[in-house]
Protein backbone atom coordinates (compact mmCIF):
# COMPACT_ATOMS: atom_id res chain seq x y z
CA UNK A 1 0.00 0.00 0.00
CA UNK A 2 2.71 2.30 0.59
CA UNK A 3 4.40 1.67 -2.48
CA UNK A 4 1.79 3.05 -4.00
CA UNK A 5 1.38 5.69 -2.29
CA UNK A 6 4.56 6.61 -2.83
CA UNK A 7 4.51 6.69 -6.13
CA UNK A 8 2.35 9.85 -6.93
CA UNK A 9 5.05 12.16 -5.20
CA UNK A 10 8.19 10.58 -6.57
CA UNK A 11 10.51 11.65 -3.75
CA UNK A 12 13.43 13.53 -4.61
CA UNK A 13 16.80 12.17 -4.45
CA UNK A 14 19.04 14.09 -2.15
CA UNK A 15 22.50 13.85 -1.01
CA UNK A 16 23.91 11.20 0.71
CA UNK A 17 20.67 9.45 1.12
CA UNK A 18 19.93 6.05 0.17
CA UNK A 19 16.11 6.25 -1.94
CA UNK A 20 14.00 3.24 -1.74
CA UNK A 21 13.78 0.84 -5.11
CA UNK A 22 10.02 1.97 -5.64
CA UNK A 23 10.94 6.02 -5.09
CA UNK A 24 13.73 4.87 -7.92
CA UNK A 25 11.56 4.41 -10.83
CA UNK A 26 10.01 7.63 -12.05
CA UNK A 27 6.80 6.78 -12.21
CA UNK A 28 5.14 8.83 -14.80
CA UNK A 29 1.93 11.06 -13.84
CA UNK A 30 -1.29 9.03 -15.04
CA UNK A 31 -3.03 10.89 -17.82
CA UNK A 32 -6.23 12.12 -15.67
CA UNK A 33 -3.84 14.42 -13.83
CA UNK A 34 -1.66 15.92 -16.65
CA UNK A 35 -5.38 17.35 -18.27
CA UNK A 36 -6.04 20.99 -16.91
CA UNK A 37 -9.72 19.96 -15.50
CA UNK A 38 -10.11 24.04 -14.40
CA UNK A 39 -9.00 25.45 -17.51
CA UNK A 40 -11.00 23.46 -19.56
CA UNK A 41 -14.18 23.60 -16.98
CA UNK A 42 -13.63 27.25 -17.09
CA UNK A 43 -13.95 27.32 -21.09
CA UNK A 44 -16.98 24.99 -21.36
CA UNK A 45 -18.90 27.56 -18.86
CA UNK A 46 -17.33 30.56 -20.55
CA UNK A 47 -19.39 29.23 -24.03
CA UNK A 48 -22.56 28.43 -22.56
CA UNK A 49 -23.73 31.91 -23.29
CA UNK A 50 -23.18 31.15 -27.26
CA UNK A 51 -23.91 27.10 -27.36
CA UNK A 52 -26.78 27.35 -24.95
CA UNK A 53 -30.55 28.56 -24.53
CA UNK A 54 -31.26 32.36 -22.29
CA UNK A 55 -32.02 29.52 -19.83
CA UNK A 56 -28.67 27.25 -19.91
CA UNK A 57 -27.53 30.83 -19.28
CA UNK A 58 -29.40 31.61 -16.56
CA UNK A 59 -28.72 28.09 -14.60
CA UNK A 60 -25.31 28.58 -15.34
CA UNK A 61 -24.99 31.77 -14.00
CA UNK A 62 -26.72 29.96 -10.81
CA UNK A 63 -24.41 27.53 -10.43
CA UNK A 64 -21.66 29.95 -10.85
CA UNK A 65 -22.82 31.84 -7.98
CA UNK A 66 -24.02 29.16 -5.82
CA UNK A 67 -20.69 27.14 -6.02
CA UNK A 68 -18.72 30.29 -4.78
CA UNK A 69 -21.20 30.26 -1.86
CA UNK A 70 -20.83 26.72 -1.67
CA UNK A 71 -16.94 26.86 -1.23
CA UNK A 72 -16.81 29.67 1.51
CA UNK A 73 -18.93 27.23 3.56
CA UNK A 74 -16.16 24.73 2.93
CA UNK A 75 -13.65 26.57 4.69
CA UNK A 76 -15.32 26.31 8.03
CA UNK A 77 -16.77 22.65 7.34
CA UNK A 78 -14.08 20.93 5.06
CA UNK A 79 -10.79 22.88 6.12
CA UNK A 80 -11.19 24.33 9.40
CA UNK A 81 -14.19 21.25 10.96
CA UNK A 82 -16.72 24.37 11.94
CA UNK A 83 -19.93 23.40 11.11
CA UNK A 84 -21.88 26.47 10.74
CA UNK A 85 -25.52 26.57 10.47
CA UNK A 86 -25.70 30.02 9.55
CA UNK A 87 -23.47 31.03 6.80
CA UNK A 88 -26.69 32.60 4.54
CA UNK A 89 -26.38 35.66 6.85
CA UNK A 90 -23.21 36.71 5.28
CA UNK A 91 -24.30 35.65 1.54
CA UNK A 92 -27.24 37.89 2.74
CA UNK A 93 -25.30 41.10 4.11
CA UNK A 94 -22.91 41.00 0.69
CA UNK A 95 -25.88 41.15 -1.07
CA UNK A 96 -27.67 43.78 0.82
CA UNK A 97 -24.46 46.08 0.92
CA UNK A 98 -24.20 45.48 -3.00
CA UNK A 99 -27.52 46.03 -3.13
CA UNK A 100 -28.41 48.77 -1.55
CA UNK A 101 -25.29 50.47 -2.12
CA UNK A 102 -25.95 49.98 -6.34
CA UNK A 103 -29.91 50.75 -6.08
CA UNK A 104 -30.17 53.57 -3.53
CA UNK A 105 -26.74 55.42 -3.60
CA UNK A 106 -25.86 54.61 -7.15
CA UNK A 107 -22.45 53.24 -6.37
CA UNK A 108 -21.12 51.65 -8.94
CA UNK A 109 -20.23 48.00 -8.95
CA UNK A 110 -16.14 48.17 -9.14
CA UNK A 111 -16.61 49.49 -5.30
CA UNK A 112 -20.14 48.56 -4.57
CA UNK A 113 -19.17 44.65 -4.93
CA UNK A 114 -15.54 44.54 -2.57
CA UNK A 115 -17.67 46.53 -0.33
CA UNK A 116 -19.94 43.51 0.31
CA UNK A 117 -17.60 41.51 0.35
CA UNK A 118 -15.67 44.02 3.63
CA UNK A 119 -19.16 44.40 4.96
CA UNK A 120 -19.97 40.62 5.31
CA UNK A 121 -16.40 39.88 6.58
CA UNK A 122 -16.71 42.81 9.22
CA UNK A 123 -19.77 41.11 10.27
CA UNK A 124 -18.52 37.89 10.46
CA UNK A 125 -15.47 39.20 12.58
CA UNK A 126 -18.14 40.69 15.32
CA UNK A 127 -20.42 37.10 15.16
CA UNK A 128 -17.69 34.98 15.04
CA UNK A 129 -15.88 36.92 18.03
CA UNK A 130 -18.89 35.05 19.98
CA UNK A 131 -19.30 32.14 17.52
CA UNK A 132 -15.82 30.39 18.12
CA UNK A 133 -16.11 31.05 22.02
CA UNK A 134 -18.60 27.99 21.71
CA UNK A 135 -17.76 24.50 20.37
CA UNK A 136 -19.12 22.00 18.13
CA UNK A 137 -23.41 21.73 18.99
CA UNK A 138 -22.95 25.09 20.30
CA UNK A 139 -21.00 26.72 17.53
CA UNK A 140 -23.51 25.55 14.83
CA UNK A 141 -26.41 27.25 17.27
CA UNK A 142 -24.93 30.11 17.83
CA UNK A 143 -24.58 30.68 14.28
CA UNK A 144 -27.82 30.06 13.71
CA UNK A 145 -29.10 32.21 16.24
CA UNK A 146 -26.84 35.07 14.49
CA UNK A 147 -28.35 34.33 11.00
CA UNK A 148 -31.75 34.81 12.60
CA UNK A 149 -30.86 37.92 13.52
CA UNK A 150 -29.94 38.93 10.77
CA UNK A 151 -33.20 38.00 9.04
CA UNK A 152 -35.25 39.42 11.61
CA UNK A 153 -33.58 42.95 10.73
CA UNK A 154 -33.38 42.45 6.94
CA UNK A 155 -37.42 41.55 7.02
CA UNK A 156 -38.01 44.22 9.78
CA UNK A 157 -35.82 47.12 8.95
CA UNK A 158 -38.08 49.41 6.03
CA UNK A 159 -36.10 52.06 5.39
CA UNK A 160 -33.17 50.60 4.71
CA UNK A 161 -33.73 46.74 3.58
CA UNK A 162 -37.18 47.67 2.30
CA UNK A 163 -38.12 45.22 4.66
CA UNK A 164 -40.86 42.35 3.12
CA UNK A 165 -40.57 44.20 0.00
CA UNK A 166 -37.01 43.79 -0.38
CA UNK A 167 -34.53 45.87 -2.78
CA UNK A 168 -36.11 45.30 -6.21
CA UNK A 169 -34.08 46.31 -9.66
CA UNK A 170 -30.78 46.69 -8.66
CA UNK A 171 -29.06 48.11 -11.19
CA UNK A 172 -26.68 45.71 -14.04
CA UNK A 173 -23.25 47.03 -13.57
CA UNK A 174 -22.33 48.89 -17.10
CA UNK A 175 -21.22 46.16 -19.33
CA UNK A 176 -21.33 48.08 -22.40
CA UNK A 177 -18.07 47.71 -23.34
CA UNK A 178 -18.26 44.10 -23.72
CA UNK A 179 -20.02 44.62 -26.67
CA UNK A 180 -17.19 45.78 -28.63
CA UNK A 181 -14.96 42.82 -28.04
CA UNK A 182 -14.77 40.16 -31.27
CA UNK A 183 -17.85 38.16 -31.17
CA UNK A 184 -20.12 39.57 -28.16
CA UNK A 185 -21.90 42.08 -30.51
CA UNK A 186 -25.00 40.25 -29.58
CA UNK A 187 -24.85 39.44 -25.87
CA UNK A 188 -27.81 40.26 -24.11
CA UNK A 189 -27.07 42.51 -20.91
CA UNK A 190 -28.17 39.01 -18.54
CA UNK A 191 -25.21 36.89 -20.95
CA UNK A 192 -23.09 39.71 -19.78
CA UNK A 193 -23.17 39.85 -16.32
CA UNK A 194 -22.93 36.09 -16.61
CA UNK A 195 -19.88 36.04 -18.28
CA UNK A 196 -18.75 38.77 -15.53
CA UNK A 197 -20.02 36.73 -12.28
CA UNK A 198 -18.11 34.02 -13.98
CA UNK A 199 -14.55 35.54 -13.86
CA UNK A 200 -14.87 37.00 -10.96
CA UNK A 201 -15.62 33.17 -9.23
CA UNK A 202 -12.65 32.09 -11.14
CA UNK A 203 -10.66 34.80 -9.58
CA UNK A 204 -12.05 34.12 -5.80
CA UNK A 205 -12.00 30.43 -5.92
CA UNK A 206 -7.96 30.27 -7.45
CA UNK A 207 -7.84 33.36 -4.19
CA UNK A 208 -9.59 30.65 -1.99
CA UNK A 209 -7.41 28.04 -3.40
CA UNK A 210 -4.19 29.40 -2.54
CA UNK A 211 -5.59 30.03 1.08
CA UNK A 212 -6.38 26.49 1.64
CA UNK A 213 -2.64 25.37 0.56
CA UNK A 214 -1.00 27.94 1.70
CA UNK A 215 1.09 27.75 5.65
CA UNK A 216 -2.36 29.33 6.74
CA UNK A 217 -3.81 27.39 5.55
CA UNK A 218 -2.13 24.29 6.42
CA UNK A 219 -3.06 25.50 10.31
CA UNK A 220 -6.70 25.36 9.64
CA UNK A 221 -6.10 21.68 8.46
CA UNK A 222 -4.47 21.14 12.32
CA UNK A 223 -7.26 22.92 14.25
CA UNK A 224 -9.53 20.52 12.47
CA UNK A 225 -7.56 17.72 12.97
CA UNK A 226 -7.51 18.12 16.60
CA UNK A 227 -7.61 21.30 18.22
CA UNK A 228 -5.71 19.91 21.12
CA UNK A 229 -2.85 19.30 19.65
CA UNK A 230 -2.55 22.31 17.77
CA UNK A 231 -3.00 24.50 20.90
CA UNK A 232 -0.03 22.64 22.65
CA UNK A 233 2.16 23.36 20.09
CA UNK A 234 1.38 27.04 20.42
CA UNK A 235 -1.38 27.51 17.45
CA UNK A 236 -3.93 29.91 18.91
CA UNK A 237 -6.92 27.80 18.07
CA UNK A 238 -9.56 30.25 18.79
CA UNK A 239 -7.85 33.12 16.70
CA UNK A 240 -7.38 30.80 13.59
CA UNK A 241 -10.81 29.69 14.02
CA UNK A 242 -12.08 33.74 13.91
CA UNK A 243 -9.65 34.19 10.84
CA UNK A 244 -11.02 31.39 8.88
CA UNK A 245 -14.96 32.70 10.12
CA UNK A 246 -14.21 35.73 8.65
CA UNK A 247 -12.31 35.09 5.39
CA UNK A 248 -15.21 32.27 4.44
CA UNK A 249 -17.59 35.22 5.52
CA UNK A 250 -16.22 38.00 3.30
CA UNK A 251 -16.31 35.54 0.68
CA UNK A 252 -19.62 34.52 0.81
CA UNK A 253 -20.51 38.10 0.90
CA UNK A 254 -18.86 38.23 -2.35
CA UNK A 255 -21.30 35.34 -3.61
CA UNK A 256 -24.25 37.24 -2.20
CA UNK A 257 -23.51 40.26 -3.98
CA UNK A 258 -23.37 38.70 -7.41
CA UNK A 259 -26.49 37.00 -6.46
CA UNK A 260 -28.68 40.11 -5.73
CA UNK A 261 -27.79 41.33 -9.30
CA UNK A 262 -28.20 37.90 -10.91
CA UNK A 263 -32.18 37.66 -9.48
CA UNK A 264 -32.60 41.65 -10.04
CA UNK A 265 -33.50 42.31 -6.67
CA UNK A 266 -32.54 41.44 -2.46
CA UNK A 267 -35.23 39.99 -0.42
CA UNK A 268 -35.27 38.81 2.92
CA UNK A 269 -35.60 35.26 2.21
CA UNK A 270 -32.48 35.25 0.71
CA UNK A 271 -31.04 35.34 4.70
CA UNK A 272 -33.40 33.13 5.50
CA UNK A 273 -32.05 29.44 7.36
CA UNK A 274 -33.23 27.17 4.88
CA UNK A 275 -30.87 28.51 2.68
CA UNK A 276 -27.67 27.45 5.14
CA UNK A 277 -29.17 24.32 4.83
CA UNK A 278 -29.25 23.94 1.05
CA UNK A 279 -25.62 25.33 1.12
CA UNK A 280 -24.48 22.72 3.25
CA UNK A 281 -26.38 20.13 1.60
CA UNK A 282 -24.05 20.88 -1.91
CA UNK A 283 -20.87 21.25 0.19
CA UNK A 284 -21.69 17.21 1.63
CA UNK A 285 -23.39 16.50 -1.97
CA UNK A 286 -20.38 17.34 -3.68
CA UNK A 287 -17.68 16.19 -1.30
CA UNK A 288 -16.30 18.62 1.59
CA UNK A 289 -13.33 17.05 1.77
CA UNK A 290 -11.91 17.82 -1.54
CA UNK A 291 -11.56 21.58 -2.76
CA UNK A 292 -13.83 20.95 -5.88
CA UNK A 293 -16.43 18.95 -4.13
CA UNK A 294 -18.80 21.95 -3.34
CA UNK A 295 -18.66 23.26 -6.76
CA UNK A 296 -19.44 19.71 -8.45
CA UNK A 297 -22.20 19.82 -5.50
CA UNK A 298 -23.97 23.31 -6.28
CA UNK A 299 -23.91 22.13 -10.06
CA UNK A 300 -25.88 18.58 -9.21
CA UNK A 301 -28.54 20.32 -6.54
CA UNK A 302 -29.08 23.17 -9.35
CA UNK A 303 -29.50 20.85 -12.22
CA UNK A 304 -31.09 18.28 -10.06
CA UNK A 305 -33.75 20.74 -8.70
CA UNK A 306 -34.51 21.79 -12.37
CA UNK A 307 -34.56 18.45 -13.69
CA UNK A 308 -36.77 16.95 -11.19
CA UNK A 309 -39.05 19.42 -11.10
CA UNK A 310 -40.07 18.74 -14.75
CA UNK A 311 -41.20 15.84 -13.51
CA UNK A 312 -42.90 16.19 -10.03
CA UNK A 313 -43.60 18.95 -7.48
CA UNK A 314 -41.98 16.70 -4.91
CA UNK A 315 -38.42 17.83 -5.43
CA UNK A 316 -37.73 17.74 -1.45
CA UNK A 317 -38.24 13.92 -1.22
CA UNK A 318 -36.23 13.12 -4.39
CA UNK A 319 -33.64 15.01 -3.10
CA UNK A 320 -33.64 13.57 0.51
CA UNK A 321 -33.76 10.23 -1.26
CA UNK A 322 -30.45 11.11 -3.47
CA UNK A 323 -28.99 12.71 0.00
CA UNK A 324 -29.55 9.11 1.78
CA UNK A 325 -28.35 7.00 -0.38
CA UNK A 326 -25.04 9.10 -1.20
CA UNK A 327 -24.23 9.01 2.34
CA UNK A 328 -24.15 5.49 2.37
CA UNK A 329 -22.66 4.77 -0.53
CA UNK A 330 -20.37 7.32 -1.12
CA UNK A 331 -19.74 9.03 1.89
CA UNK A 332 -17.36 11.01 0.51
CA UNK A 333 -19.70 13.34 -1.79
CA UNK A 334 -19.83 12.68 -5.76
CA UNK A 335 -16.36 13.49 -6.29
CA UNK A 336 -15.45 11.13 -3.44
CA UNK A 337 -17.39 8.38 -5.04
CA UNK A 338 -15.54 9.26 -8.52
CA UNK A 339 -11.96 9.87 -6.71
CA UNK A 340 -12.92 5.69 -5.66
CA UNK A 341 -14.23 4.86 -9.06
CA UNK A 342 -10.92 6.04 -10.32
CA UNK A 343 -8.43 4.64 -7.99
CA UNK A 344 -10.54 0.97 -7.62
CA UNK A 345 -10.27 1.31 -12.20
CA UNK A 346 -6.46 1.63 -11.79
CA UNK A 347 -5.58 -1.07 -9.42
CA UNK A 348 -7.71 -3.22 -11.34
CA UNK A 349 -5.76 -2.43 -14.22
CA UNK A 350 -2.46 -2.69 -12.33
CA UNK A 351 -3.07 -6.34 -11.27
CA UNK A 352 -3.88 -7.04 -14.40
CA UNK A 353 -0.54 -5.92 -15.69
CA UNK A 354 1.29 -7.48 -12.80
CA UNK A 355 1.56 -11.11 -14.00
CA UNK A 356 3.33 -10.16 -17.15
CA UNK A 357 5.58 -7.60 -15.07
CA UNK A 358 6.77 -9.71 -12.28
CA UNK B 1 18.83 28.19 42.48
CA UNK B 2 15.61 28.22 41.34
CA UNK B 3 14.32 25.76 39.16
CA UNK B 4 13.08 26.26 35.47
CA UNK B 5 9.85 24.08 36.40
CA UNK B 6 8.14 24.35 39.72
CA UNK B 7 4.86 22.17 40.45
CA UNK B 8 3.61 23.09 43.94
CA UNK B 9 0.98 20.81 45.49
CA UNK B 10 -1.26 20.25 42.54
CA UNK B 11 -4.39 18.64 42.85
CA UNK B 12 -5.99 17.78 39.58
CA UNK B 13 -9.22 15.81 38.53
CA UNK B 14 -11.00 14.58 35.83
CA UNK B 15 -14.75 16.14 36.29
CA UNK B 16 -15.71 14.38 39.77
CA UNK B 17 -12.63 11.84 39.65
CA UNK B 18 -9.74 13.18 41.66
CA UNK B 19 -6.17 11.84 39.95
CA UNK B 20 -3.88 14.06 42.00
CA UNK B 21 -3.49 14.57 45.22
CA UNK B 22 -1.00 16.99 46.08
CA UNK B 23 1.98 16.43 43.49
CA UNK B 24 5.29 18.49 44.05
CA UNK B 25 7.93 18.39 41.75
CA UNK B 26 10.92 20.80 40.71
CA UNK B 27 13.27 20.40 37.24
CA UNK B 28 16.26 22.27 36.96
CA UNK B 29 17.48 23.43 33.60
CA UNK B 30 19.64 20.93 31.97
CA UNK B 31 17.91 18.18 34.20
CA UNK B 32 16.34 14.85 33.18
CA UNK B 33 13.54 14.22 35.50
CA UNK B 34 11.50 10.86 34.82
CA UNK B 35 7.96 10.27 36.74
CA UNK B 36 7.81 6.67 37.16
CA UNK B 37 5.12 4.61 37.99
CA UNK B 38 2.47 1.99 36.82
CA UNK B 39 -0.31 2.98 34.41
CA UNK B 40 -3.47 5.51 35.86
CA UNK B 41 -1.12 6.72 38.76
CA UNK B 42 -1.16 10.50 37.49
CA UNK B 43 1.69 11.02 35.11
CA UNK B 44 0.10 11.88 32.50
CA UNK B 45 -2.27 14.13 34.22
CA UNK B 46 0.80 15.81 35.97
CA UNK B 47 2.16 16.53 32.60
CA UNK B 48 -1.07 17.76 31.11
CA UNK B 49 -1.83 19.73 34.18
CA UNK B 50 1.87 21.41 33.54
CA UNK B 51 0.96 22.19 29.59
CA UNK B 52 -2.37 23.95 30.30
CA UNK B 53 -4.64 20.77 28.93
CA UNK B 54 -6.21 20.72 32.46
CA UNK B 55 -6.63 22.86 35.15
CA UNK B 56 -5.80 22.13 38.15
CA UNK B 57 -8.58 22.74 41.16
CA UNK B 58 -5.22 23.68 43.04
CA UNK B 59 -1.98 24.44 43.18
CA UNK B 60 0.51 26.11 41.46
CA UNK B 61 2.43 25.60 38.08
CA UNK B 62 5.47 28.15 38.29
CA UNK B 63 7.93 29.10 34.92
CA UNK B 64 10.87 30.67 35.54
CA UNK B 65 9.60 32.08 38.49
CA UNK B 66 6.13 33.06 36.77
CA UNK B 67 2.80 31.77 37.71
CA UNK B 68 1.33 30.11 34.42
CA UNK B 69 -1.64 27.87 36.10
CA UNK B 70 -3.97 28.26 34.28
CA UNK B 71 -2.60 29.67 31.15
CA UNK B 72 -4.32 28.13 27.85
CA UNK B 73 -2.01 25.48 25.88
CA UNK B 74 -0.74 27.84 22.79
CA UNK B 75 0.81 30.61 25.69
CA UNK B 76 2.30 27.78 27.56
CA UNK B 77 3.94 26.52 24.19
CA UNK B 78 4.95 30.06 23.45
CA UNK B 79 6.66 30.82 27.10
CA UNK B 80 9.03 27.35 26.08
CA UNK B 81 7.27 24.13 27.06
CA UNK B 82 7.19 21.68 24.29
CA UNK B 83 4.94 18.91 24.78
CA UNK B 84 5.30 15.15 23.28
CA UNK B 85 1.62 13.51 23.38
CA UNK B 86 1.28 9.89 24.61
CA UNK B 87 -1.34 9.04 21.55
CA UNK B 88 1.69 10.43 19.04
CA UNK B 89 -0.72 11.28 16.34
CA UNK B 90 0.74 13.15 13.83
CA UNK B 91 -1.41 15.99 11.65
CA UNK B 92 -1.88 12.63 8.97
CA UNK B 93 -3.09 14.92 5.91
CA UNK B 94 0.27 16.68 6.20
CA UNK B 95 3.46 15.83 4.62
CA UNK B 96 6.11 15.06 7.28
CA UNK B 97 7.90 18.17 6.59
CA UNK B 98 4.53 20.15 6.64
CA UNK B 99 4.04 18.98 10.54
CA UNK B 100 7.42 20.51 11.36
CA UNK B 101 6.67 23.91 9.27
CA UNK B 102 3.80 24.33 10.86
CA UNK B 103 4.67 23.71 14.15
CA UNK B 104 7.31 26.13 13.53
CA UNK B 105 4.93 28.86 12.32
CA UNK B 106 3.21 27.70 15.39
CA UNK B 107 5.07 28.42 18.33
CA UNK B 108 6.73 32.22 17.21
CA UNK B 109 9.99 31.08 18.85
CA UNK B 110 13.46 30.73 16.93
CA UNK B 111 16.55 28.86 18.08
CA UNK B 112 19.13 26.17 16.99
CA UNK B 113 16.09 24.00 15.82
CA UNK B 114 15.06 23.95 12.33
CA UNK B 115 14.27 21.73 9.59
CA UNK B 116 17.33 21.19 8.78
CA UNK B 117 18.79 20.79 12.41
CA UNK B 118 16.17 18.28 13.37
CA UNK B 119 16.78 16.18 9.87
CA UNK B 120 20.39 15.93 11.25
CA UNK B 121 18.94 14.37 14.46
CA UNK B 122 16.11 12.38 12.90
CA UNK B 123 17.54 11.45 9.26
CA UNK B 124 15.10 8.82 8.65
CA UNK B 125 12.74 11.79 8.61
CA UNK B 126 14.38 13.52 5.88
CA UNK B 127 14.39 10.40 4.02
CA UNK B 128 10.23 10.66 4.09
CA UNK B 129 9.66 14.23 4.05
CA UNK B 130 7.23 14.38 1.05
CA UNK B 131 5.63 11.64 2.51
CA UNK B 132 1.95 12.15 3.99
CA UNK B 133 2.64 11.42 7.42
CA UNK B 134 -0.63 9.69 8.12
CA UNK B 135 1.06 6.81 6.71
CA UNK B 136 4.18 6.50 8.33
CA UNK B 137 4.98 3.84 10.95
CA UNK B 138 4.83 4.23 14.25
CA UNK B 139 8.20 4.42 15.41
CA UNK B 140 8.30 7.11 12.62
CA UNK B 141 5.39 8.73 14.08
CA UNK B 142 6.94 9.59 17.29
CA UNK B 143 10.44 10.84 15.53
CA UNK B 144 8.28 13.37 14.04
CA UNK B 145 5.81 14.16 16.80
CA UNK B 146 9.19 14.84 18.64
CA UNK B 147 11.07 16.15 15.79
CA UNK B 148 7.31 18.82 15.86
CA UNK B 149 8.03 19.66 19.39
CA UNK B 150 10.94 20.70 18.73
CA UNK B 151 10.67 22.98 15.59
CA UNK B 152 9.06 25.58 18.63
CA UNK B 153 12.27 25.40 20.13
CA UNK B 154 11.37 24.22 23.94
CA UNK B 155 13.58 24.94 26.79
CA UNK B 156 11.67 22.43 28.62
CA UNK B 157 10.65 19.00 26.87
CA UNK B 158 7.55 16.86 28.67
CA UNK B 159 8.14 13.26 27.07
CA UNK B 160 4.86 11.28 27.88
CA UNK B 161 5.76 7.39 27.63
CA UNK B 162 7.88 8.01 24.90
CA UNK B 163 8.04 4.40 24.33
CA UNK B 164 4.76 2.72 24.82
CA UNK B 165 3.75 0.49 21.93
CA UNK B 166 7.62 0.56 20.10
CA UNK B 167 9.36 -2.83 19.16
CA UNK B 168 12.08 -2.92 21.25
CA UNK B 169 14.65 -1.52 18.26
CA UNK B 170 12.83 1.39 17.97
CA UNK B 171 13.02 2.01 21.43
CA UNK B 172 16.59 1.30 21.35
CA UNK B 173 17.30 4.17 18.88
CA UNK B 174 14.65 6.23 20.45
CA UNK B 175 16.80 6.26 23.83
CA UNK B 176 19.72 7.28 21.70
CA UNK B 177 17.88 10.33 19.98
CA UNK B 178 16.80 11.55 23.61
CA UNK B 179 19.83 11.55 24.73
CA UNK B 180 21.32 13.31 22.26
CA UNK B 181 19.11 15.71 22.88
CA UNK B 182 20.07 15.59 27.03
CA UNK B 183 23.44 15.66 26.02
CA UNK B 184 22.82 18.88 23.93
CA UNK B 185 21.52 20.45 26.81
CA UNK B 186 18.02 20.32 26.95
CA UNK B 187 15.57 19.75 29.73
CA UNK B 188 13.76 17.04 29.89
CA UNK B 189 10.52 16.01 31.98
CA UNK B 190 9.86 12.21 31.02
CA UNK B 191 7.05 10.10 32.18
CA UNK B 192 7.64 6.41 31.84
CA UNK B 193 6.22 2.58 32.86
CA UNK B 194 9.68 1.30 31.89
CA UNK B 195 12.35 1.08 34.22
CA UNK B 196 14.68 0.52 31.40
CA UNK B 197 14.29 3.11 29.51
CA UNK B 198 13.54 5.75 32.40
CA UNK B 199 16.74 5.03 34.68
CA UNK B 200 19.11 4.96 31.44
CA UNK B 201 18.00 8.49 30.62
CA UNK B 202 17.12 10.35 34.13
CA UNK B 203 19.55 11.60 36.32
CA UNK B 204 16.36 12.05 39.01
CA UNK B 205 13.17 10.14 39.37
CA UNK B 206 9.92 10.70 40.77
CA UNK B 207 8.16 7.67 41.68
CA UNK B 208 4.01 8.03 41.58
CA UNK B 209 1.69 5.94 43.50
CA UNK B 210 -2.17 6.85 43.35
CA UNK B 211 -1.92 10.35 42.45
CA UNK B 212 0.89 10.91 45.04
CA UNK B 213 4.78 10.80 44.72
CA UNK B 214 5.85 8.17 47.02
CA UNK B 215 9.34 8.59 46.69
CA UNK B 216 12.28 10.72 44.97
CA UNK B 217 16.38 10.63 44.53
CA UNK B 218 18.44 10.31 42.44
CA UNK B 219 18.36 7.76 39.21
CA UNK B 220 21.20 5.79 40.34
CA UNK B 221 19.64 4.92 43.99
CA UNK B 222 17.04 2.95 41.85
CA UNK B 223 19.49 1.34 39.50
CA UNK B 224 22.13 -0.05 42.25
CA UNK B 225 19.76 -1.16 44.74
CA UNK B 226 17.21 -4.03 43.17
CA UNK B 227 15.97 -4.40 46.19
CA UNK B 228 14.31 -0.59 46.58
CA UNK B 229 13.39 -1.03 42.98
CA UNK B 230 11.12 -3.94 43.59
CA UNK B 231 9.83 -2.39 46.81
CA UNK B 232 8.84 0.77 44.82
CA UNK B 233 8.13 -0.61 41.37
CA UNK B 234 6.58 -4.41 42.48
CA UNK B 235 3.97 -5.04 39.74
Amino acid sequence: MTTELRTGEAVAPAGGIVRSPAAAVPLRTPLVRRIPWTLLVFIVMATVPWLGSRYDTFLAAQIVIDALFAVSLNLLLGTTGLVSFGHVAYFGVGAYVCGILMKTYGVPFVIAFPAAGLGAALFALVSGYFCVRLIKLYFAMLTLAFSQIVWAICYKWNSVTGGDQGVPEIPYPHLHWMLSLPGCGDLSIGDRFYLLALVLVAVSLAVVHRIVRSPFGRVLTTVRDNPERAAFLGINVRAYQLASFVVAGGFAGLAGALYGIFSRGVFADYVFWSKSAEVIIMAILGGMEFFWGPPVGAAALVWLNQAITDYTQYWPFVLGTILLILLFVFPGGIVGGLVAGFRLIQRVGRRRLSPRHA
Amino acid sequence: MTPLLGVEEIYSAYGLSRVLFGISLEVFAGECVCLLGRNGVGKTTTIRSVMGLLRPSSGRVVWKGTNITGWAPHRVARAGIGFVPEDRRVFAELSVLENLTVAAHAARRSGRWTTDAVFELFPKLHELRNRQSGFLSGGEQQMLTIARTLMGNPELLLLDEPSEGLAPLVVDSLLEQVGELKRQGLTILLAEQGVEFSLALADRVYVLERGAIRHTGPSAELRDDPALRDRLLAL
